[in-house]
């Protein structure tokens, strides 16, 4: 384990939204091809600390290196580190005045990755990937949810993301569907992919993860495998939620 | 009545010059309002305090003034006011009337263009940003094309408001149609007939144009 590469390391972060203090003090190394998953109460920090790792929330104070890019150095081009972490939200967040494919293509090729013809191809390939390669002339309006929160997956892969970001990404689905997006997750963990999940899905944290964080109050309560956070929790807190939960 | 087809067979070319000078003015000065309205606007949605500043100085200072007003000191105030560094300076009133119609459009529409932008889900710029696009890339490619939606009949409404607007300009001298009407009723002292003309004029083609805004609007939120 120690000699792979940290992909993303975190020291001492800080996120304040005015006097609210969300994240008080995180330090973290997520490791290539790991799956962590982020557990906590709501309002613990997850998200927020989710979206610290892409900028989409400016830290406060602390470093995060993403890629070797020290992401919260004002000098750093933030948009060249973000092509290389893909990101899929709760509330899917897919262009609707764009089709299910062109909604795929745009960032490829707006940021000269590769030449239309090509995101087409890849667009389609990721489509089959996550089963709507039938949908691809689709408006997003036209999708379940979780129909649509699938095509957001494929549409973070277009970049050839080396870290995904999942924030609470069965959340908002109705309960059928929550399957069928899980299974694409779990298939890209199973590919390699370096994921980091935040979610209340207890049972796919316990399959998938190579990791589990749990977080309140802005801070790491605890860290360790399934097997020892899930399974056997040592602090109190973690206890304390895992019984609600369960 | 027949004081009405009198008046129409002896002044129709007058009249119809006019509401085509109605209708240059109305064009010209929609361009540049929707230039200024989306530079005010994408001042105003920023997070620049600076700019945020500039767009609601404008937007206000624009909006506080009427536009006759706004009208003479376009066009009397700021001649003589460049008498002592330029004193060959004049404004056309065509130029003038442009330049006040425009500013003051221009102000509303920073006022929609900002309106429609924020009602844009701001998951869509975070979905953007997050794929690794700039934010300029992001508003052009992404939230604009859907504030537009949203826009489009505040815009249309906008437009026939400056079409009426370009009214008020007649104080400046500007041949545009209430200009003329003025005129005609001056040399025929047939009030109540030319003002019920020119009222029908200006009523046809806003009737029209916003018939054929509406057929657009239609178009555009097809396949949302």
């Amino acid at each position: 384990m120690e000699d792979r590469r940290a992909i993303i390391h975190v020291e001492n972060l800080k996120k304040d939204f005015g006097k609210l203090e969300v994240l008080k003090d995180m330090s973290i190394d997520i490791y290539e091809g790991e799956v962590v998953v982020l557990l906590g109460p709501s309002g613990s920090g997850k998200s927020t600390f989710l979206r610290c790792l892409n900028q989409l929330e400016r830290a406060t104070a602390g470093t995060i290196v993403v890629d070797d890019n020290v992401i919260t150095d004002k000098n750093t081009d933030i948009n060249k580190v973000r092509e290389n972490i893909g990101m899929v939200f709760q509330h899917f967040n897919l262009f609707p005045h764009k089709t299910v494919l062109e909604n795929i293509m745009l960032a490829p090729v707006e940021l000269k990755k590769m030449t239309k013809e090509e995101a087409k191809a890849k667009g389609m390939q990721l489509l089959k990937r996550v089963g709507l390669d039938a949908k691809a002339d689709a408006y997003p309006s036209q999708l379940s949810g979780g129909q649509k929160q699938r095509v957001a997956i494929a549409r973070a892969l277009a970049m050839n993301p080396d870290v995904m970001l999942f924030d609470e990404p069965t959340s908002a689905l109705d309960p059928e569907m929550v399957g069928e997006v899980l299974n694409v997750m779990k298939e890209l963990a199973a590919d390699g992919m370096t994921m980091i999940v935040v979610t209340h899905e207890i049972g796919f944290a316990r399959e998938v993860a190579d990791r589990i964080v749990f977080m309140d109050g802005g801070y790491i309560v605890e860290q360790g495998t399934p097997e020892e956070v899930i399974s056997h929790p040592k602090e109190a807190r973690t206890i304390d939620f895992l019984n609600k939960v369960l | 009545m027949s004081s009405i087809m009198q008046i129409i067979e002896t002044y129709a070319g007058m009249l119809m010059g006019a509401l085509g000078k109605t209708l240059l003015l109305t064009l010209l000065s929609l361009v540049f309002a929707m230039v200024i309205g989306m530079i005010f606007a994408l001042m105003n949605v920023g997070k620049n305090r600076v700019f945020n500043f500039i767009g609601t100085v404008y937007v206000d200072a624009v909006r506080g003034v009427p536009l006759i007003v706004l009208a003479y000191f376009i066009y009397f105030g700021v001649p003589a006011g460049m008498k002592a560094i330029f004193p060959e300076f004049r404004l056309s009133a065509l130029q003038a009337g442009t330049i006040a119609l425009a500013m003051n459009c221009g102000a509303y529409m920073a006022e929609i263009i900002r309106a429609g932008i924020e009602s844009v889900d701001k998951g869509q710029m975070e979905a953007s940003r997050s794929l690794g696009l700039t934010y300029g890339k992001s508003m052009r490619l992404v939230v604009l094309p859907q504030a537009i939606r949203t826009m489009i009949p505040s815009i249309i409404n906008q437009f026939i408001i400056t079409l009426k607007d370009t009214s008020i300009l007649s104080v400046i001298g500007f041949p545009e149609l209430t200009n003329m009407g003025k005129t005609i009723s001056g040399n025929t002292f047939k009030s109540l007939e030319t003002w019920a003309i020119v009222g029908v004029m200006y009523m046809v083609v806003i009737v029209t144009l916003s018939k054929i805004a509406k057929r657009i609007e239609r178009r555009v939120n097809r396949g949302r």
